[in-house]
């Protein structure tokens, strides 16, 4: 985490640096089917963060050794443009980068069916051209509607969350502030039907009490953006709509 | 024909109960719950629960009217690129030609595009094509529940295409560019005096005039836009009759 | 790479026979461009531009650094290009492969041989101190003709872009405790102010189908193109970088038509260009 400030993140009436309270998340913009090369796509905004996420697939995975004869791969790909970050960061995947990748593609591979592709691979991009903290729980989200514009079949639509500690309080969704100089960082992926968390990383210091709390704000963060998804998803399409099929 | 009014799901939403129904196409059971897999329209069938999706790859079925575009060719076989997860393999012994070992390029080259049928697919999703007439013409679809379609009309003759257009569409949307009984793609056909081949891959061959085909190319689109919406065969019908 | 179908080359080739395209087009007819400024607040300058379904996104970041030492009194400026995977079913992940190199490299040849880039104006300290403009575009979809895309996304970001005095003040005050010019240049600068840029020079790219030569190719003329021609006149009509790229040519006749056609083409682009940003 961050070295100490004297910014005072959080003030003598619960409000933060951007006036929300301790359980408030950012706004949230969520758009469909933005890029129309990919099978399927998603333009999300988050806070400051501004993510495009596409799908192919599923397609034949190559190299063929990559081939698993029982199921698809699903392979998520992480990565920040070098201007989404005050200071320019060089094109191309960092260890950062690459492990986000790795956490995503593992919580991608729990929801997706992927017995009906064997042989195949379905391919996630993650696309952050602005980011503010939380990046990679709007890249978890993103990727999830696009999964679901591209008719992949799922068990459920992935979303995620992040909670933490900051001025000595547990909160949700960190801010970039928050983040740098924060006590600790917990974002998680969650599947909202079953309550299945298929993300989870750690960063700092917190007693037991405060991560159930933080657990539980981030579960109730991850439910409000999942219905933030659903209706992307679906308002596109006039309902009950028709049909000679 | 009063249109049914069907619902959008989502992934995960509930579309009926194993007490009154049985699961049919993408849909999965949890719980005595039967759960869309995919954003689609539910669809019910003899008291299955059907969800056709939205969108999404070209998944092939033994039977499938095809057209496939050549992306390998062997000394006896061909690899045809058929918009699906893997290459359907074509053998010599497939053709309506006879094909002397190695001469395989002289009938169909990289890049040809011929119509086809799928014939198999095995259990690791390996695709099998064919250009020759099946023997037994009653295909069941392999998974449960009803196919739901109730076209009649047989498929179009399978051979190598020359010349025409060619224009792909996602391969969710081929039923409603059909239409019920082929109504829609008659309609088309009819009213530009074209030749359409209606791949169920979502390659769509044209052969005609031009204006007929950018005509023809024009109501797809419409189609494909406007395919969850309803009096669209009536729009489709306005549209071709309309000279611009 | 996906094969491109027999039949599909030979309508395209046979329309073009008879003067049209698929969708509509005159030969020297530009699709209709959207562009957008400001699009990532933190960058110094972005811009978004829309060339059919060709989507880009650059973004302009800038920071302090040192001059070469062959040009002591001039601002630094570097182009990237990432095709990165979201935007075509045949872009693969990984190290940028020459197509990348050669669009990056044209776009940025396009911006300082004819320094849009004012750099003179970029120094701080003579020798010392100057300004790093990093230029990257990121190709997010692909629907043919990525030079003038990126090349317009790249102008569009350079004229909203800011010098970010206050993002780096603290930097800039450190460095001033070592060398008082460094003082002198923040007390005459001391808020964020535009990028320097000169008029631009606009590309425009062409293609060859059969005979047929055409301008701005959408995504199927340009997968069966056999040879593609970049031109970049600026605003007098001279020319300022030119490109010829894939395996076939062309004759002198139709390079000269297509340097008057793309003069025509440029003049209209960088009109549209300046009223979107506001400049």
């Amino acid at each position: 985490m961050g070295t100490k400030s004297d910014i005072e993140l959080i003030d003598k009436n619960g409000k933060r640096l951007d006036g929300r309270g301790p359980e408030d998340i950012r706004e949230v913009k969520i758009e469909t089917g933005v890029l129309h090369r990919a099978d399927g796509s998603c333009y999300l905004e988050w806070g400051g963060n501004k993510v495009y996420a596409a799908v192919y697939g599923p397609r034949e995975a190559l190299p063929r050794h990559t081939q698993n004869p029982l199921r698809a791969i699903v392979n998520a790909r992480y990565n920040m443009a070098a201007f989404s970050v005050d200071d320019r960061k060089r094109p191309g995947p960092d260890r950062r980068s690459r492990e986000i990748s790795k956490v995503i593609s593992e919580a991608l591979e729990r929801v997706v069916l992927t017995e009906y592709y064997p042989r195949s691979a379905i391919e996630v991009n993650i696309e952050i051209v602005e980011a503010e903290a939380g990046s990679r729980c709007a890249g978890l989200a993103a990727a999830g509607v696009a999964l679901a514009d591209a008719g992949i079949p799922m068990i459920d639509i992935p979303v995620a969350c992040a909670a933490g500690k900051a001025g000595g309080e547990v909160i949700l969704d960190l801010g970039k502030e928050e983040d740098n100089f924060g006590e600790a960082d917990l974002p998680i992926g969650y599947l909202p039907r079953t309550g299945e968390i298929i993300l989870l990383q750690m960063d700092g210091h917190l007693t037991y009490a405060e991560f159930e709390r933080a657990l539980d704000l981030a579960i109730g963060g991850c439910l409000k953006v999942s219905e933030l998804q659903k209706k992307a998803l679906m308002e596109k399409y006039p309902s009950p709509v028709g049909g000679e099929q | 024909m009063p249109e049914e009014k069907r619902k959008i799901v989502y992934p995960s939403q509930v579309v009926g109960d194993t007490r009154s129904s049985k699961p049919g196409r993408g849909v999965f059971v949890e719980k005595g719950q039967i759960r869309s897999e995919r954003l689609g329209i539910v669809q019910m069938n003899k008291n299955y629960v059907n969800v056709n999706p939205l969108k999404g790859r070209y998944d092939p079925v033994p039977g499938d009217f095809v057209i496939g575009v050549v992306e390998m060719v062997s000394t006896s076989m061909w690899l045809l690129d058929v918009r699906a997860p893997a290459p359907a393999l074509l053998h010599v012994n497939e053709v309506p030609w006879k094909v002397d070992f190695g001469d395989t390029e002289s009938y169909l080259k990289v890049g040809d595009c011929v119509s086809a049928r799928i014939s198999d697919v095995d259990e690791i999703k390996k695709i099998n094509a064919s250009m020759k007439k099946p023997y037994d013409r009653n295909h069941r679809d392999r998974r449960g529940g009803d196919r739901g379609s109730d076209r009649r009309s047989s498929d179009p003759p399978f051979q190598k295409l020359n010349g025409g257009f060619l224009l792909e569409v996602d391969a969710m949307k081929v039923p409603r560019i059909i239409g019920k009984q082929g109504s829609m793609i008659s309609l088309i056909k009819k009213e530009t005096g074209c030749r359409v081949f209606v791949g169920k891959n979502g390659r769509i061959w044209i052969d005609g005039e031009l204006a007929a085909i950018e005509k023809v190319v024009s109501a797809i689109k419409i189609i494909e836009r406007e395919a969850t919406s309803f009096g669209l065969t009536n729009r489709i019908e306005e549209f071709l009759k309309n000279d611009e | 790479m996906s094969v491109i179908p027999t039949i599909k080359r030979d309508f395209l080739e046979n329309l073009a026979k008879e003067g049209k395209r698929m969708d509509g087009r005159k030969f020297n007819e530009f699709r209709k461009a959207s562009i957008e400024p400001g699009v990532i607040s933190r960058a110094e300058g972005s811009a978004r531009v829309t060339l059919g379904k060709t989507q880009i996104i650059c973004g302009i970041k800038m920071d302090l650094g040192e001059p070469y030492p062959d040009s002591p009194d001039s601002g630094v400026m570097t182009t990237a290009a990432e095709l990165i995977p979201m935007a075509s079913p045949n872009f693969e992940a990984g190290p940028p492969r020459e197509d990348a190199i050669e669009l990056a490299r044209v776009v940025d040849r396009g911006i300082r041989e004819s320094g849009v880039i004012k750099t003179d104006e970029l120094c701080i300290v003579s020798g010392k101190k100057i300004w790093i403009v990093f230029i990257d575009i990121h190709i997010i979809d692909y629907d043919g003709n990525l030079f003038d895309a990126c090349s317009l996304a790249a102008l569009a970001a350079l004229l909203d872009t800011n010098v970010p005095i206050e993002r780096l003040k603290d930097k800039l005050e450190k460095a001033a405790a070592d060398t008082p010019e460094i003082g002198e240049y923040l007390k005459a600068h001391d808020k964020d102010y535009p990028l320097p840029v000169s008029v631009p020079p606009i590309s425009c790219t062409w293609v060859k189908i059969g005979e047929s030569v055409m301008i701005d190719p959408a995504l199927d003329e340009d997968l069966i193109a056999d040879v593609r021609l970049t031109v970049a006149t600026d605003e007098k009509g001279d020319i300022r970088a030119m490109q010829k790229g894939l395996n076939g040519s062309f004759t002198s006749e139709e390079i000269k038509n297509v340097i008057k056609e793309s003069f025509v083409n440029g003049t209209n682009i960088r009109e549209q260009l300046y009223k979107s940003t506001g400049k």
